[in-house]
């Protein structure tokens, strides 16, 4: 046995020294993960998940079983995580009422404050806060919209998005220069 | 019956889907739904939900005080800020203490969330404020000769509790509307699965897999036209179909109408009207056999 420990999957053997027993009760604790531990294991969640079925590695219960157990790098720092397409099937049909898909949403909340952030975010947070739009919306579509008959665009009041969104620790993760940033993984 | 709300746009929809919102005022204002323009906007906080929920809560929660200040509903085009915001308002008119939280935020930018409002998507201004009856009645020229599917995409649906509108496991409000047009709607195969939109860029492969099964099992049953009410499922089948049909080596051909363009046509607006030349497949073809349709009757 190695003394690394893979942080990518949860094929390699569980180490004693890597289990977190407070991890559970952390996410008690949080909005969307309280009802973690009422999951019994069925495997609704990830036999109805359309993700699941295309990808080797996403399995929403093998999360929630890794993180009842305590294996929280494993958890937070899986690749695979970020795979979650938010379709909310697992949510609706799981029967505990755990919540998967918020339960999955805290994990890479976790994870994102530690430097996990997929360049997608961090591009959607920087148009956020230069606009008020998720997405930069090119000039010349601005410019087209009078001549297809659409009113102008309502004003992306960007000052008062970066004030509302002031002490957020995500938001001031991303403010930061990159060098100043937690590296992901 | 209320008929006048405030729109909420979005960020997709400006972005790169400007057909759905040309069709979609042209029929809303054809049916007497008043719009009027958001005052302010900010992205309604669903795409950052995945990296920081706070930030999504502050996001909704000051459209919902935006949108209080008028006293209007909101209207959305996308399910999404749909379900985002009625999501948010649920949660926090339930939640005191997070409420307070939110409001501290939003008093930075002298705003305060009350909850006073509520958010509808266009599926459901149709279905429960319209109706039918009133849709079927402006229908002027019945597209008789059309087979369609219809694709929901997940959160017009999902999560139930904070949704709560129609079955998501059995939806009937689209297929409805589409029949309101004189089509007929096909049943096919995972009619409620998820377009896969929300892993483009985390992963393309997973993301176009889903894709091309909707278009297998729309093409099983010879549907003329898949019918959309979300810029990202819109985006997902009309941009990829080409990419798709290339990467797996299939033929399509079918093309990925918004559903106000589809009502549009029957209320007999002309496809230059309704944006269709925006459209990235081909739709010349059912078309050309709308136009010979209503010529015969």
């Amino acid at each position: 046995m190695t003394e690394t420990v893979s942080n990518n999957s949860g094929k390699e053997p569980i180490k004693a020294s890597e289990l977190d027993p407070k991890f559970k009760y952390e996410l008690l604790k949080m909005h969307g993960s309280e009802k973690i531990l009422k999951c019994f294991q069925c495997g609704t969640c990830t036999s109805d998940c359309p993700v699941a079925r295309y990808s080797d590695s996403y399995r929403p219960r093998t999360l929630i079983h890794m993180a009842q157990l305590g294996l929280r790098d494993r958890v937070l720092k899986s690749d695979t995580l970020w795979l979650c397409a938010a379709c909310f099937t697992c949510t609706d049909r799981c029967p505990q009422d755990v919540e998967v898909a918020s339960v999955i949403r805290v994990f890479r909340n976790l994870a994102a404050e530690n430097g996990c952030i997929p360049q997608v975010f961090k591009e959607q947070a920087a148009s956020l806060l230069e606009s008020g739009y998720a997405y930069k919306i090119p000039e010349l579509r601005i410019k087209k919209r009078e001549s297809q008959g659409l009113p102008p665009l309502p004003k992306g009041n960007a000052e008062n998005v970066r004030k509302t969104l002031k002490g957020v620790k995500f938001i001031e993760t991303v403010q930061k220069p990159a060098g100043e940033q937690p590296n992901a993984q | 019956m209320p008929s006048k709300y405030l729109i909420f746009l979005g960020c997709a929809i400006p972005y790169r889907v400007s057909a759905y919102e040309i069709s979609a005022r042209k029929v809303l204002t054809k049916l007497g739904v008043e719009l009027v323009e958001m005052p302010e906007f900010n992205c309604c906080g669903l795409p950052l939900d995945p990296v920081s929920h706070e930030t999504m809560l502050i996001l909704a929660a000051k459209n919902l005080a935006l949108a209080e200040q008028q006293g209007l509903n909101i209207l959305t085009l996308c399910p999404g800020c749909a379900g985002t915001l009625k999501k948010v308002n649920k949660i926090l008119k339930e939640d005191k203490a997070l409420k307070e939280q939110i409001n501290s935020h939003l008093k930075e930018a002298g705003l305060e969330f009350k909850g006073t409002i509520e958010t509808k998507h266009l599926l459901q201004v149709l279905k429960e404020d319209v109706g039918i009856e009133k849709i079927k009645a402006s229908v002027v020229k019945p597209l008789t000769m059309l087979k369609v599917a219809e694709h929901n995409g997940c959160h017009i649906l999902r999560p139930k509790e904070y949704i709560g509108f129609d079955d998501p496991e059995d939806p009937q409000s689209l297929k409805m509307l589409i029949e309101a047009t004189g089509a007929t709607c096909l049943d096919y195969i995972d009619e409620t699965e998820c377009c896969g939109a929300p892993s483009v860029g985390v992963s393309d492969k997973v993301a176009l897999q889903l894709a091309r099964d909707k278009l297998n099992h729309v093409k099983m049953v010879d549907a003329q036209a898949l019918i959309t009410i979300c810029p990202f499922c819109h985006i997902m089948y009309d941009t990829n179909e080409l990419r798709i049909e290339k990467m797996f080596n299939e033929t399509y051909g079918i093309p990925i109408l918004h559903y106000p363009q589809l009502l549009g046509l029957a209320m007999g607006m002309t496809p230059e009207e309704l944006a269709f030349n925006e459209l990235r497949v081909n739709a010349s073809k059912i078309l050309k056999q709308v136009t010979e349709g209503v010529l015969k009757q």
